[in-house]
């Protein structure tokens, strides 16, 4: 099952590659990582998408736990929780696919953030899920260039 | 007062109580042997190979129950060191190394000896740091210490630049106390699961505790002493174990795995609660997999949450220090409510009379079971054995009955050889008063010859038992039975002589031929208390190690030396490592 893991580690120089290092020692995957500060300067967030079944999982929590720099480890998926991914893709457009093109922008709720002569720079946020359906619902032939965030993602009760 | 980094950093190994560093200088260090060279009260150990101090430092950590301490320079000290952390690393051993660093300005210009010291060793520490300056060396040495001998022991690395060494800065004593919001390793012991656990023991009718290299770490021994005569229950202990219980008590069932006994493996195998005590389900230990342990419900006792459920699925866990789970399992246990187990114990008596570690003496040349069991003798099972990898370690660790904790002293996690040697000088340094004895190899001790170099400077007499079977045998061994006796390598023709090359050392070497001469030999050597001794000893060269669990078998499919003839091919025993 594919688990969205958050990790709140000391933001020290290496914290990144001792996790990283982890789950590539221990074989385990890693689908998606995003690492970035939080309100407090001294801890960073890390969320990473991984799949597995209950024991890997499980595995992957207290490996991770089990590294000093760690200070928190919560498995998203485990609760209430939201995810959010953001994609930036440009692709080709001409005066037949564009209309065609500006509806499944709408229907995605995205947002064309730069247009050239015979291209557009796209932004979607929100779900991988949905991110995935956006992209599936264009012309593969027609895509440039993606690059999509990763997953990041918080649970929706008070206390995380 | 000021100080500078150097000066700060040997102020707090004084002040963590650290009395021997076992090292090696270099430029990067410089400026640290500068300042320790004018210390009183620490004793400075140079090795002759980075990879032999931190290998003694280990053996005098696993001696003493204290931080072993280690330093070398940058670059090359540095990758020497690796083999000695891993090695502490997989048996969850206390230690702190400090590695010089190129000055931080240029760090990451592929200066001169320089390598990404804590890149390098991430995946082989509990810990690592990287210390850029003087400010930081107090906290960080703090830190270090706190890290490597709390929960889980393990090594850490603490990597200083030499401009931190250098630098002067206003230094307010070593820190008393501290704490990190990260890593807190005391836990409280779940009242709850320690009932869950009594509800099966009280049940069990074919008990079993099997107990591991924690039950020594977390110093558990008489903890686990009393709940096995509390509760009358067998006991099977792991290579890393051994002597936690006493092998001599005639509730321990010796070593199981690999090369356990009969006893130990039938009783695990056909077990319907074991009582697991730091252990961790090593491949050597369980066999195939599918076939462990059928039958029984499994308690779980460590003071790493990530070793339950790594490998086997348990019943019941138990988080916290192995000694403090004994104790709240000792006084919750109403022994009255306990099975009637003489049945059990008539099934393990049968077991026994196997015999399983019976061996077949040849006239005209020395067994390698027979040395060993001589060297018991001589030493009245009083020393502390250390051991290289190999069959000898094997024949060490069956045959060598350890009845107290911190005797058994080897690389058992990841079975490096060359162990053995600094290990026993480390051992020695850390109980002057106590023989200690080094079974190694011909092939293993060609690995860290040079510390008897090291083991004359600084007075370590140490009795060196070379079990010469003239072949690297546990290769040679696996070769017979899974390779069709293809002897690849495994010969190791162009042996030294070993007591030529002792006496060049300034040490005395003893050969010995002849079964009549091993007694006297050993008797003569440990009669020279303050001289190492080299006793190279001629063995069976093809002698190999039984009882065995063939790769892909169970517990229950031991091959016993006499009995049963190991097929001498076997396809699943090329996946085995
Ligand atoms: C550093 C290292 N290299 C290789 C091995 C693989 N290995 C395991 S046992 C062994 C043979 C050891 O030979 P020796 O020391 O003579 O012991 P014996 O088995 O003959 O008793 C080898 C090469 C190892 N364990 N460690
Ligand atoms: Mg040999």
């Amino acid at each position: 099952m594919r688990h969205i893991i958050s990790v709140m580690l000391e933001n020290e120089a290496g914290a990144l590659s001792r996790v990283a290092g982890l789950f590539s020692a221990r074989g385990f995957n890693i689908e998606s990582l995003t690492v970035a500060a939080t309100n407090d300067p001294t801890l960073s967030r890390m969320t990473i998408v991984s799949v597995g079944d209950d024991n890997i999982i499980e595995q992957i929590v207290k490996q991770l736990e089990k590294l000093i720099d760690v200070v928190k480890v919560i498995d998203l998926t485990a609760t209430e929780h939201v995810e959010r991914e953001l994609l930036l893709v440009k692709i080709d457009v001409n005066p037949n696919t564009q209309a065609d093109i500006d509806r499944q922008i709408d229907q995605f709720s995205g947002k064309i953030i730069d247009v050239s002569e015979d291209t557009y720079l796209i932004e979607v946020a929100g779900q991988s899920k949905k991110i995935n359906e956006f992209l599936d619902s264009l012309d593969a032939s027609k895509i440039l260039e993606v690059s999509r965030t990763g997953v990041t993602g918080v649970c929706q009760k008070r206390e995380g | 007062m000021k100080l500078n980094g150097a000066q700060i950093l040997i102020d707090c190994l004084k002040s963590e109580g650290v009395k021997h560093i076992f090292g090696y200088p270099g430029g990067a260090v410089l400026h640290i042997y500068d300042a320790l060279n004018v210390c009183t009260v620490i004793d400075h150990i140079l090795v002759r190979h980075e990879q032999g101090a931190v290998h003694a430092a280990d053996g005098y950590a696993r001696t003493s129950g204290k931080c072993g301490v280690a330093l070398v320079t940058s670059g090359p000290g540095l990758t020497n060191a690796v083999t000695g952390i891993a090695t502490a690393f997989t048996d969850s051993i206390p230690m702190v190394v400090v590695s010089g660093q190129v000055p931080s300005p240029v760090i990451g210009s592929d200066a001169f000896q320089e390598v990404d010291a804590v890149g390098i060793t991430r995946s082989c520490v509990k810990h690592n740091f990287l210390v850029k300056n003087a400010d930081d060396i107090a906290e960080t040495v703090k830190k270090a210490f706190y890290i490597a001998t709390t929960g889980r022991p393990g090594p850490v690395l603490i990597d200083i630049t030499k401009d931190a060494t250098i630098a002067e800065t206003e230094y307010e004593g070593y820190p008393k106390t501290i704490k990190m919001r990260s890593y807190q390793p005391e836990v409280q012991v779940d009242a709850e699961q320690i009932k869950k656990a009594i509800a099966i023991i009280e049940k069990a009718k074919k008990p079993i505790i099997y107990s591991g290299g924690g039950s020594v770490i977390g110093n558990a021994s008489k903890a686990l002493t009393t709940l096995t005569h509390n509760t009358g229950f067998p006991i099977t202990q792991t290579l890393m174990g051994l002597g936690a219980f006493p092998a001599t008590d005639k509730q321990s069932l010796g070593m199981l795995g690999m090369h356990g006994t009969y006893e130990s493996n039938m009783a695990m195998h056909d077990s319907d609660c074991i009582i697991t005590v730091g252990a961790r389900f090593d491949d050597r230990i369980t066999g195939n997999l599918e076939k462990f342990c059928p039958y029984a419900k499994i308690i779980h006792i460590d003071i790493d949450p990530s070793t339950i459920g790594k490998v086997v699925g348990v019943d019941v866990s138990i988080i916290g220090q192995v000694n403090d789970v004994l104790q709240a399992l000792i006084q919750s246990l109403d022994t009255k409510k306990l099975e009637n187990i003489d049945s059990w114990w008539k099934q393990i008596n049968d077991w026994r009379s196997v015999d399983s570690m019976a061996y077949r003496t040849k006239q005209g040349v020395i067994k390698p079971q027979t040395v060993i069991e001589a060297l018991y003798e001589v030493t009245k099972g009083e020393a502390i054995v250390t051991s290289d990898v190999g069959q000898h370690q094997m024949w060490a660790a069956q045959y060598y009955p350890f009845d107290k904790p911190r005797r058994w002293i080897n690389s058992g996690g990841l079975g490096t050889m060359g162990f053995g040697l600094p290990a026993a000088m480390g051992a020695k340094l850390a109980d002057p008063d106590r023989d200690v004895a080094c079974v190694t190899g011909d092939g293993s001790i060609q690995m860290m010859l040079q510390e008897l170099s090291t083991m004359l400077q600084y007075h370590t007499p140490v009795k060196i038992i070379n079990i010469n079977n003239g072949y690297l045998g546990m290769v040679r061994q696996w070769q017979e039975f899974f390779y069709e006796k293809r002897y690849a390598m495994s010969y190791m023709d162009a042996l030294p002589d070993f007591v030529k090359l002792a006496e060049s050392y300034g040490h005395i070497g003893i050969r010995v031929e002849k079964e009549a001469d091993l007694k006297p030999a050993l008797i003569e050597a440990f009669k020279q208390k303050d001289r190492t001794v080299f006793i190279d000893i001629l063995t069976d060269p093809t002698e190999n190690v039984f009882p065995m669990i063939p790769s892909g078998a169970g517990h229950h499919e031991m091959l016993l030396a006499g009995r049963d003839e190991m097929a001498s091919t076997n396809d699943s025993g090329l996946n085995l490592v």
